[in-house]
């Protein structure tokens, strides 16, 4: 494997809220992450702890008006996203990132073929680079698309309309949809989570195919380790808008070191047997009003008073190995 | 052994052991017709399965394969087409409104979610109090006492009963719908995916309690689930279904050891794992293709054939009959039929897989 060094995009400390009646939700709390160039990640964590908000924050798509990101930035080639004018982030969605949701059935609009909504993204592509694309070139390109995701019958498959699809082949769609023009990044959120376990499976075979043909970077949101594990070299562990450790892979399986990942872990029926562990107390916190210092300490069997005072910051146990936890670093 | 009619499988094993026993179970529902004739979409299509008293059967499939359709049938929320459903030696191939109380009350079901499996309006004392009304002859003035007994059980607080469900978990939500189904002391409970809408740290929680709850109360669950691991774990037996018909019955030791059909070895395959010792468990040859068929015209002969890696030319004709491996492991496929009747144990699938 060639050394991957240069790094893509680089999250620091953000913080993004919603605002709701009664307050800001303080959904994330300084999140750290990094992307080097072709390279394949993991943010692993279980609902409502932040994971499609990071990715929505990263493409600027959160509700406007109802959202605030008071500290925190995003360099994407060392630009920050952030305080990019709206042509500049329109360049970014069009040509730099793409990003394909869990639920395929609502990411594509019932009332338009395939062929109409791959062909607008193409469209918008191709004039962002100041050109305009004829119709036949349009419809080459996308052609292409649907052959590289299997798509049986892609010039057919141009004329129909998303229901008339399986929901595995919506998500080809989708995928073809977020691949047809040259992208750096891919945002994946949960591509296989709505779908059957064989089809997910397929699912997941395609998108790493074409990650390591194209050499592109992703991002792969998901709530299931076993995924993370197939998919990616390194992972990222989120708990309730905070990343609680970072590994690569394989390390992360082998000397999983903070206390949630711990309780996850053990939580996962294996398919060895063996029974399956008691599982984390608790629920995730209410974001109106966030536990002080570590935001785990609530539910974590090894809190000690000095827990509720300051959160941990992420520190480095092992080389590429970092933990947020008071400790693992005692 | 090879059965000429899986009937006759039926008949020559005494039933008592057996809390439930489904034979050549059929659901089709009517969705319009044409020239031919009405058309159906065939949900389950001659079923047979057992469940003995005080184990767990798994039934596994993808969706659409008429697993939450044997589920409803058993519960009595749908009829029937034809065939049999026997519960303590009744046959209950009827509606629930038309089962005496007596019956109802045995057979309880816990459904996928349980945000809309609770009513929203209504306290949690109240979700409790209708089964307590309907199915014990405890007096009114003890409801409370029992409602606390069986959130006890669940390991929730007595105050949750003042409670609506929106200001609780989904965890503890699940949990209530298993205190619900718990209130009439029944013998059988059909769990209908009881933690798929729920995170993994929370499933533990939620099956490790219902684990327990089998142990004290004797209970017996059909528990209805896509998550092969999860079965791995928690179920005496499994049956994999495909295209409304079970093609694997096993017990789980064995059917992990030696999964036999084509499609069986298809879905742990496809089992996302988090440890290398797992990843050894998985049948290497096979990758999953295709997708499931469709209900309304299944393909012909064995309906798994056009997405089968050992596919042979009888496939697409015949339809496979069960065929007894080994005692206690049943498949229905053509690999392990052997005319002579007598051949059909210790066929490795390895050997026929030129295709892979």
């Amino acid at each position: 494997m060639e050394v991957k060094e240069k790094v893509l995009l680089d999250i620091k400390n953000l913080h993004t809220w919603y605002r709701v009646y009664g307050g800001n939700l303080k959904v994330l709390n300084g999140i750290n992450l990094m992307v080097r160039e072709g390279e394949s990640i993991s943010l692993v964590g279980e609902a409502g702890c932040g994971k499609t908000t990071t990715m929505k924050s990263i493409l600027r798509i959160l509700p406007p008006g109802d959202f605030l990101i008071p500290k925190g930035e995003i360099s994407y080639k060392g630009k920050d996203i952030l305080k990019m004018n709206p042509s500049e982030i329109q360049r970014l969605r069009s040509q730099e990132i793409a990003m394909i949701f869990q639920d395929p059935t609502a990411a594509l609009n019932p009332v338009f073929t395939l062929g109409d909504q791959i062909g607008d993204v193409i469209k918008y592509s191709i004039a962002s680079d100041g050109r305009k694309g004829r119709k036949e070139e349009i419809r080459a390109l996308s052609v292409k698309a649907f052959k590289e995701v299997s798509l049986p019958d892609p010039e057919r498959m141009l004329e129909n309309y998303p229901f008339q699809l399986s929901g595995g082949m919506r998500q080809r769609a989708c995928i073809a949809l977020a691949i047809s023009s040259s992208r750096n990044l891919l945002l994946a959120d949960e591509p296989g989570t709505s779908l059957d376990v064989t089809i997910q499976d397929q699912i997941l075979r395609l998108l790493k195919d074409i990650v390591e043909k194209k050499g592109t970077s992703i991002i792969l949101i998901t709530h299931a380790l076993g995924v993370a594990r197939e998919m990616t070299e390194r992972i990222y562990v989120m708990y309730a808008g905070t990343i609680v450790e970072t590994a690569l892979t394989k390390d992360l399986f082998k000397n999983p070191t903070h206390p949630y990942t711990k309780g996850l872990l053990a939580s996962v029926p294996r398919l060895s047997g063996g029974g399956i562990a008691k599982g984390i107390p608790g629920r995730i916190p209410d974001y109106l009003n966030p536990p002080q210092g570590c935001r785990f300490q609530p539910r974590c069997e090894h809190a000690t008073p000095s827990c509720a005072e300051s959160s941990p910051q992420l520190c480095e146990v092992e080389k590429d190995h970092f933990v947020a936890c008071y400790l693992a670093q005692r | 052994m090879l059965f000429g009619s899986e009937v006759n499988t039926v008949m020559s094993q005494p039933g008592n052991s057996e809390i439930l026993r489904a034979v050549n179970l059929k659901k089709y529902f009517r969705i319009g017709k044409d020239k031919k004739g009405p058309i159906f979409v065939r949900a389950v299509d001659g079923v047979n399965f057992s469940i003995k008293y005080g184990e767990t059967l798994g039934l596994v499939g993808e969706s659409g394969s008429g697993k939450s359709t044997i589920a409803y049938d058993v519960v009595g929320m749908y009829r029937p087409t034809s065939g049999q459903l026997l519960f303590k030696d009744q046959n209950i191939a009827i509606q629930a409104v038309k089962r005496p109380l007596s019956q109802k009350k045995e057979i309880q079901i816990v459904f996928q979610d349980p945000s809309s499996s609770l009513n929203p309006a209504q306290t949690i004392e109240q979700i409790l109090s209708l089964p307590l009304k309907l199915h014990t002859r405890i007096p009114k003035r003890q409801f409370r006492e029992r409602m606390v007994e069986l959130l006890e059980r669940v390991e929730l607080p007595a105050e949750y009963l003042y409670k609506v469900p929106s200001s609780i978990g989904g965890g503890e939500k699940q949990m209530v719908a298993i205190a619900r189904a718990l209130a009439s002391n029944p013998s059988l409970i059909v769990l209908d995916e009881p933690t798929s809408a729920l995170d993994v740290s929370i499933q533990a929680k939620v099956i490790n309690k219902l684990v327990d709850l089998q142990k004290e109360l004797n209970l017996t669950y059909l528990f209805i689930t896509h998550d092969l691991s999860l079965m791995r774990n928690v179920a005496s037996r499994i049956a994999i279904m495909y295209l409304g018909k079970i093609c694997e019955v096993a017990d789980t030791a064995s059917f992990f050891e030696k999964p036999l059909h084509p499609y069986t070895q298809m879905l742990i395959s496809a089992v996302p794992v988090i440890s290398e010792e797992e990843e050894k468990l998985k049948p290497k040859k096979i990758v999953s293709i295709g997708e499931i068929g469709s209900p309304v015209n299944p393909p012909p002969g064995c309906s798994f054939h056009p997405r089968c890696p050992c596919k042979m030319p009888i496939c697409s004709e015949v339809d496979p009959e069960m065929i007894e491996v080994s005692p206690e492991h049943t498949v229905r496929c053509h690999l392990f039929s052997r005319p002579e009747g007598t051949g059909s144990k210790g066929v490795q699938i390895e050997e026929k897989q030129p295709c892979v």
